[in-house]
């Protein structure tokens, strides 16, 4: 065959510049965002343009946006992670036992951490050496994962004691105005677009979700780096978990239901290819935001939260439509 | 003389305490906690009779008070001699509750208590245990048709929404507040529970000329009650009550107005839960009162099972029989009473 084979060909071509926000698609979503924004500045001028509102829905987009960022990856990688709200659940019970509360937040935290990445290992374990399909290995994953977190909090919804609101703060304290989980949102966000756009990791992530075999022919790992990206997703679940955490001071199997599917809507919504291969964290983070934006002008004004689903379903036809057409043009 | 003094003490104290265990109306005689020992009874009906097998199907248990309501069931089957408890897997799928109840019919179960998850959907099972001879105690969520069931025992959703509205409003009259912003965050806006509270609290606050600014629905859970209430008060620069209608998911409610810093306003909870109540007795808290709905009437619906399927009444009533309906009523717990209450208090 006449496949280029050398790493840096594997990856698609136009894969330079895929992270600015001057790509042609990011401005179509920017347009969708000044446009809710205009709707939000008409419809309720008092509350809208206010810099608590716009604080309150940074905090709200934080949790999922972590969740968002590793689901970017697996993506663009070429898989599916279907298990991220449960694997966070899991992770916010775990580090709330008491057990775990006794030694203070920062063992709390890094427990997050590591249930959130030892789940994401055997995901990519599962997928890559047990050779299972993503969508079931992460469907069993999610199931188990929040069956588990039942059984560990025996359904009941555990609160932070009080000598651990350090992990609280990061929700209550503020600095210059902004909590610090929204620090916690940005600084994920601008990693996860260095890691993609300037590292090695990224190129391999658009190689292997673009043509597994191209990129193994090329000399990748495409096993460890499928395993890697499970576990990259997993830890984002992890962060998301100690943010929940801050913000309800609590720890439930409850927590992060459906998460799976807002975090693949807005990936997809961001111009991320279900196929893999292609993407963007701007993109994604872009479209978190435009669902973030929706809620937020729903409540505002008060409207119900059933139409707010159908609305969403819209925005996600709207996108993929409008993306088939750019693949079209973009046919030979 | 002295022992005499002390012994009589005793029998005294033991004489109310058996008068509380089968004569009280309070939730009190049907605790959680408390399930140790079988207060026999002055009447006779705690007294081991006929056995008895009694079926349970209930919810799972993805929330404090649905955890409350079996545990509750379980202690009060555990207090006699005379009952064997049979608890099928709780389901939140109704496909499988309804196998489940199918199986404990197939058990041929002297009577059956079911708290269905959805009531029109097992109405149809509800009704097969019926045909087959066994009495049905409908805990709570209703079965449409009442061929389904012999009694229902459960809360009182619009009650609540008064007992809701009742305190809302005297506060903020007393107060002299003209055009208060009243706030509410319910449920899951779909249930007809979620309806009639929310009808119950707008007739009450109306009763002042008081009516409600906003209302969102939150789906029972900490993380939806933050996200809900952390918009809502977005919305409201300035409110003056917010009854939020579940007391799980207020501890998301509560952070997000922690969080936003925000104390102007007096906040009423629904349910009962033990941190709603330590809330409500610390005294610095939004949260000043919490309407009941307690899930100690799973307790109860334990013994009405068995007294229906050992054919015995109730005994502080006149009739035979048990009666068909009994609804609980909702009461306000304020920093007055919270003592009272604190033993019944589920944890979240």
């Amino acid at each position: 065959m006449s496949e280029p084979t050398t790493e840096v060909m594997a990856a698609p071509r136009s894969s330079r510049g895929f992270g600015g926000l001057g790509e042609m698609r990011h401005l179509g979503l920017l347009a969708a965002l000044a446009l809710l924004v205009v709707v939000g500045l008409i419809t309720r001028p008092e509350n809208f343009a206010t810099t608590s509102n716009l604080v309150s829905i940074l905090s709200l987009a934080a949790t999922i946006g972590v969740i968002t960022v590793g689901a970017t990856f697996v993506i663009i990688g070429g898989g599916i992670d279907l298990s991220v709200g449960a694997v966070m659940a899991l992770a916010s019970v775990w580090a709330t036992t008491l057990a775990t509360q006794s030694y203070g937040p920062v063992v709390m935290a890094i427990c997050a951490i590591l249930v959130g990445t030892g789940a994401g290992v055997v995901n990519g374990l599962l997928i890559a050496y047990g050779r299972m399909v993503p969508f079931i290995a992460t469907l069993a994953m999610l199931v188990a994962a929040r069956g588990l977190a039942q059984r560990m909090s025996d359904r009941k919804t555990q609160l932070i004691q009080a000598d651990n609101a350090a992990i609280v703060d990061l929700s209550t304290t503020r600095v210059l105005g902004i909590p610090l989980l929204v620090y916690v949102f940005a600084l994920v966000v601008v990693l996860g677009w260095i890691v993609l756009n300037r590292t090695t990791f990224g190129r391999r992530t658009y190689a292997v979700g673009g043509n597994p075999e191209a990129a193994r022919l090329a000399g990748i790992d495409v096993r460890k780096h499928t395993v890697l990206l499970y576990a990259l997703s997993g830890l984002c679940c992890g962060i998301a978990a100690i943010l929940i955490m801050a913000r309800t001071t609590t720890g439930s199997s409850t927590h992060g239901d459906l998460y799976e599917l807002d975090a693949i809507a807005a990936v997809i919504i961001g111009g991320t290819l279900l196929t893999g291969g292609r993407g963007t964290i701007v993109g994604s983070i872009l479209g978190l935001l435009i669902f973030t934006l929706i809620t937020n002008l729903f409540i505002l004004n008060g409207l119900n939260t059933s139409d707010q689903l159908i609305a969403k379903g819209l925005i996600i036809v709207v996108a993929v439509l409008l993306q088939r057409r750019n693949l079209k043009e973009r046919a030979p | 003389m002295s022992e005499n003094v002390a012994r009589r003490g005793f029998l005294v104290g033991g004489a109310v305490l058996l008068a509380a265990g089968c004569t009280s109306n309070e939730p009190a005689a049907a605790p959680s906690s408390a399930a140790s020992a079988p207060a026999p009874a002055a009447s006779g009906n705690d007294e081991p009779g006929q056995k008895v097998t009694i079926g349970f199907s209930a919810p799972a248990a993805d929330h404090g008070w649905i955890a409350a309501i079996a545990k509750n069931a379980e202690s009060a089957a555990k207090q006699y001699s005379d009952v064997e408890f049979k608890p099928v897997e709780p389901t939140n799928d109704i496909n499988q509750q309804i196998s489940a109840v199918e199986s404990l019919i197939a058990a041929k179960v002297s009577a059956l208590v079911i708290l269905p998850n959805d009531g029109q959907q097992l109405n149809q099972v509800a009704l097969q245990a019926t045909q087959a001879g066994i009495p049905v105690i409908n805990l709570d969520r209703v079965f449409p048709d009442k061929l389904a069931y012999r009694t229902w025992i459960g809360g009182d959703n619009y009650g609540m929404g008064v007992a809701a509205g009742q305190y809302i409003g005297k506060q903020l009259k007393d107060k002299g507040v003209a055009n208060p912003v009243i706030v509410e965050i319910q449920g899951i806006a779909t249930l007809p529970l979620t309806q009639d509270r929310s009808k119950g609290f707008a007739d009450a606050l109306k009763t002042f000329g008081f009516s409600v600014a906003a209302k969102q629905d939150a789906k029972f859970t900490v993380e939806t009650g933050n996200q809900v209430a952390t918009s809502l008060l977005q919305a409201h620069k300035k409110i003056d009550a917010m009854w939020n209608h579940d007391d799980d998911q207020g501890v998301g409610v509560l952070a997000a107005i922690k969080e936003a810093n925000r104390n102007e306003f007096i906040m009423v909870g629904g349910a009962g839960s033990l941190n709603a109540m330590k809330e409500i007795q610390s005294g610095t808290s939004v949260l000043k009162a919490t309407v009941t709905y307690s899930p100690t009437m799973a307790s109860s619906a334990i013994k009405l099972a068995r007294l229906i399927a050992q054919g015995k009444g109730m005994s502080d009533l006149v009739e035979n029989q048990v009666p068909q309906s009994i609804t609980l009523a909702s009461e306000t717990i304020t920093k007055e009473n919270v003592e009272k209450y604190l033993a019944l208090g589920f944890e979240s």
